[in-house]
C-alpha cells in the first residue's frame, strides 16, 4: 500500500508535469542562465579549474532545486489539491516520499540537460560515472530535505521567499560534502581518493531522509 | 507567583549578579597574565563561557521541541523560543569576544576555521527559525513548525562542523596553523579556577535569564488569552 | 455515525466553534445552515479530519479523531468548496489517482461506474481544466463517492451552478441519501437545503441554535425559523 501510494503520487506529478512542463522548464532555464552569469562573474574559461566547476554546478543545482521544491507543494495547495491528498487514508510518509521522488526526478532531469551543456561550453569532461553517482547522492539528500522544508515554507506568509533561508543553512553539510567529492573526482582523482566523502554523503542522505520522514506528519497535517 | 517574582528566582538573579562580579574580579585580579598573548587572553574566560551558555540554550530548545511534538502543549513552545533567543544572544557574544581575541593573536578578525564557520551557520539556522515563526499566524502551527525546524537545525549543526573539519584537515589551507582554536596555552591552577568560576557564573546567569524569559512568555500568553476572551 | 460533543475550535484569537454538540445517524441528510462565519466549514473540515479539534470529542464512523483519523478517512467523502481535482489530468485520470490512494478494488470498472453516475462518461478523457463549473462539481462528487464512503460531507455544493446543474445535483444527492449514507451539507441557501434534507441544523457563531426534523418544522416555515435563530443572537 505504501509503495502504491508513492507510485500513484509520482505518476500523477510526472503526468501533470509532462502536460504543462512548467516546473521543469523554469528550473532548466534558470539553471542555464545562472551558469551563463557565472561565466561572466568568475571569468570561467575553457578547462576551468575542477574546484570552480563543482562549485558553480552545485550552486546552480541548489538554487534551481528550491524553485522546484517551492512549486511542487505550493501548486497542490493553491488549487486545494493538498486537501484532496490529505483526505485520503494514506500514510503521510508515503505522500512525502512520493513528493520527494518527483522533486528528485525534476532535479535529475535538469542535470541531464545542464551537465552536457556545461561540458560543451567549457570543454570539461563531466561524464565520470563516479561523479554522476555523487550528483545522484547529493540531489537525493537535498530533495529529501527541501521537500520537507517546503511543506513549512508554503504555509508561511513569505511563501517562496522563505525556503532558501530555511534550506541552505541546514543543507550546508551535504553541500560541502558534495562539492568536495565532485571537485576531487573532476580533478581526476580516483574514486578511492574521495571515498570518505562518498561515505559521508551516504550517511547524510540517511540522516536527512530519516529525520524528514519522522517529522513530515507534523509538517503537513492540519 | 502572579504578583511579582517568585522568591527563588529573585535570589537566583541576585546570586547571578554577584557571581558575575566575582568572575570579573577573578578574571582581572586573580588570574595571572598569560605570557605569550598578554592581557587579551583574558577574553578567553568569558568567550568560552558565553559559547557554553549559547549551546545550553540550543540544547534546551531541542529537548523542549521534542517534548512539544509529543504533548502539543504550548508552554513547551514558549520554552523553545526562550532557549533559542538566549542561545542566539550568548552565541553572538561568543562570536564578538572571539573576534576581539582573534585580532591580536591570529592577526585577523575572522578565519574560516571549522568552529568559527559552524558557529556562524548556527546563527543563520536560528535566524531562519525566527523568520519561519514570523510568517505563520496560527500559534499551534507556528509552534509545530518551530519545533520541527529546531530539531532539524540542531541535527544539522554538528554535521556542518564535521563536514568542514573534514574538508580542512584534508586540505590544510586555513590562515594560521591548522586548527588554531585548539591552540592550547598552559593554564595555571589560578587560571583554571577562574575559568571554572566563569563557566559556573554563566551557567547560573543562563538559568536565571531562561527562567525570566519563560515567565515573560507565559505571562504574555496569559495576557493574550485574556484579551481574546474579552474580545469575544 | 457522527458524534461530536463539546467541540471547540480556536484559530489564533478567533473561536470558530464553541462547545458544539452534533450527531448524525445512518440515513440522515443533515443541512447545516447558518450565516457566513458561523463555523459550518470548520465543522466539516474537522469531520473530514483536515483540521484538529482544539477541545472536545469527535467520533466519525466510530473512530475518535484526531487519533484514529486514518480509519475515519476511509469512511468519509468530502466535497469541499474547491473541487480538489488536478486540472492537468483527465477526469478518468483524476478518479484513477484518487482511487489508488483509497485502494479501491476493481478500480477501472469503478471509475467507469462513477463517471456514468455523474454523467461525465463521454468527457472522461478530457482534461479537467476544460471543464465548466457544473462539470467540475459533478466530478468532485464523483471523487468523493469513489470509495463508497458511509459519510458524505458537502460544503456549499450549489455555489456557482446554473439551474440545470442544480437539478442534476439534487438528483445525485437524493440518490446518495437513498443509499443509506449520512449526508452533511453546509449551506447558507435555504432553498436547496429545504428540497432535500431530512434535518435542519442552524449554526450561529459557533454553536448549534436549532435542530429540527423536516416533519417538525413549524407552520411559518424554515425561513422564519432561520431568521429567528440568526437574530436571537
Amino acid at each position: 500500500m505504501f509503495l502504491r501510494t508513492v507510485w500513484a503520487i509520482l505518476w500523477k506529478d510526472l503526468v501533470t508535469e509532462w502536460r504543462n512542463r512548467q516546473t521543469f522548464s523554469a528550473m532548466l532555464v534558470f539553471a542555464l542562465v545562472v551558469i551563463f552569469l557565472f561565466n561572466f562573474a568568475l571569468e570561467l574559461n575553457r578547462g576551468a579549474q575542477a574546484v570552480v566547476t563543482s562549485g558553480v554546478i552545485w550552486v546552480t543545482f541548489a538554487f534551481c532545486g528550491t524553485l522546484g521544491f517551492n512549486r511542487s507543494l505550493s501548486a497542490e495547495q493553491d488549487r486545494g489539491c493538498l486537501d484532496g491528498l490529505l483526505l485520503a487514508p494514506v500514510n503521510r510518509a508515503a505522500i512525502y516520499v512520493g513528493k520527494a521522488l518527483s522533486n528528485l526526478v525534476f532535479m535529475l532531469a535538469t542535470a541531464v540537460v545542464v551537465l552536457p551543456v556545461y561540458s560543451l561550453l567549457y570543454n570539461t569532461n563531466l561524464f565520470i560515472p563516479a561523479f554522476l553517482l555523487v550528483v545522484l547522492l547529493g540531489m537525493l539528500g537535498y530533495a529529501a530535505l527541501g521537500t520537507m522544508l517546503s511543506g513549512m515554507s508554503m504555509r508561511s506568509r513569505m511563501r517562496d521567499l522563505l525556503l532558501p533561508v530555511l534550506l541552505f543553512p541546514v543543507a550546508l553539510p551535504l553541500l560541502v560534502a558534495v562539492v568536495k567529492a565532485s571537485s576531487g573526482l573532476l580533478e581526476g582523482q580516483p574514486l578511492s581518493a574521495v571515498r570518505h566523502w562518498m561515505d559521508l554523503l551516504v550517511v547524510y542522505d540517511i540522516i536527512f531522509v530519516t529525520v524528514s520522514l519522522l517529522v513530515f506528519d507534523e509538517v503537513i497535517e492540519d | 507567583m502572579r504578583s511579582g517574582h517568585p522568591r527563588l528566582l529573585l535570589s537566583l538573579s541576585i546570586a547571578a549578579s554577584l557571581l558575575l562580579c566575582l568572575a570579573l574580579w577573578a578574571v582581572f585580579r586573580y588570574a595571572p597574565l598569560e605570557l605569550n598573548m598578554g592581557a587579551v587572553q583574558k577574553v578567553f574566560y568569558f568567550h568560552v563561557s558565553a559559547n557554553w551558555a549559547g549551546m545550553l540554550g540550543f540544547l534546551v530548545a531541542l529537548v523542549v521541541s521534542v517534548i512539544y511534538l509529543r504533548t502539543a502543549d504550548l508552554k513547551w513552545d514558549i520554552a523553545a523560543v526562550a532557549g533559542i533567543e538566549l542561545g542566539m544572544v550568548f552565541t553572538a557574544m561568543g562570536i564578538v569576544s572571539g573576534m576581539i581575541w582573534a585580532r591580536p593573536t591570529w592577526n585577523t578578525w575572522w578565519t574560516w576555521d571549522p568552529r568559527l564557520t559552524t558557529i556562524a551557520v548556527v546563527e543563520m539556522v536560528y535566524a531562519a527559525y525566527f523568520m519561519l515563526r514570523q510568517g505563520i499566524e496560527e500559534c499551534e502551527r507556528r509552534a509545530r513548525f518551530g519545533a520541527v525546524y529546531s530539531i532539524v537545525g540542531f541535527i544539522s549543526v554538528p554535521l556542518t562542523f564535521f563536514s568542514i573539519r573534514f574538508a580542512r584537515t584534508i586540505h590544510p589551507v586555513v590562515i594560521g596553523s591548522g586548527d588554531s582554536s585548539n591552540q592550547v596555552f598552559n593554564m595555571t591552577p589560578a587560571m583554571l579556577q577562574t575559568f571554572l568560576l566563569c563557566l559556573f557564573a554563566f551557567s547560573v546567569l543562563f538559568v536565571v535569564l531562561l527562567w525570566h524569559r519563560l515567565r515573560l512568555g507565559l505571562l504574555a500568553q496569559e495576557v493574550e488569552d485574556a484579551a481574546n476572551a474579552c474580545w469575544e | 455515525m457522527i458524534e461530536v460533543s463539546c467541540l471547540t475550535k480556536r484559530f489564533d484569537g478567533k473561536t470558530a466553534l464553541r462547545g458544539l454538540d452534533f450527531r448524525a445517524v445512518a440515513g440522515e441528510f443533515v443541512a447545516l445552515l447558518g450565516p457566513n462565519g458561523a463555523g459550518k466549514t470548520t465543522l466539516l473540515y474537522i469531520l473530514a479530519s483536515l483540521l484538529r479539534p482544539t477541545k472536545g470529542e469527535v467520533r466519525v464512523a466510530g473512530c475518535p479523531l484526531p487519533h484514529h483519523a486514518a480509519a475515519a478517512r476511509r469512511s468519509v467523502g468530502f466535497v469541499a468548496h474547491q473541487p480538489l481535482l488536478y486540472p492537468d489530468l483527465t477526469a478518468r485520470e483524476n478518479l484513477t489517482f484518487f482511487g489508488r490512494l483509497y485502494a479501491v478494488p476493481h478500480l477501472p470498472q469503478r471509475v467507469d461506474e462513477v463517471l456514468c453516475l455523474v454523467g461525465l462518461m463521454e468527457c472522461g478523457n478530457n482534461l479537467v481544466r476544460t471543464f465548466s463549473r457544473g462539470m467540475l462539481q459533478r466530478l468532485a462528487i464523483g471523487r468523493a463517492v469513489l470509495h463508497d464512503p458511509q459519510i458524505l460531507l458537502l460544503d456549499e455544493p450549489y455555489t456557482g451552478l446554473d439551474q440545470a446543474a442544480c437539478e442534476m445535483l439534487d438528483a445525485m444527492l437524493h440518490l446518495q441519501a437513498m443509499q443509506g449514507r449520512v449526508l452533511v451539507m453546509a449551506s447558507h441557501d435555504l432553498g436547496h437545503a429545504a428540497r432535500l434534507a431530512s434535518r435542519f441544523d442552524i449554526l450561529v457563531s459557533g454553536n448549534l441554535k436549532v435542530s429540527v426534523f423536516r416533519e417538525q418544522i413549524p407552520a411559518e416555515g424554515l425561513s422564519a425559523l432561520y431568521q429567528q435563530a440568526v437574530q436571537s443572537q
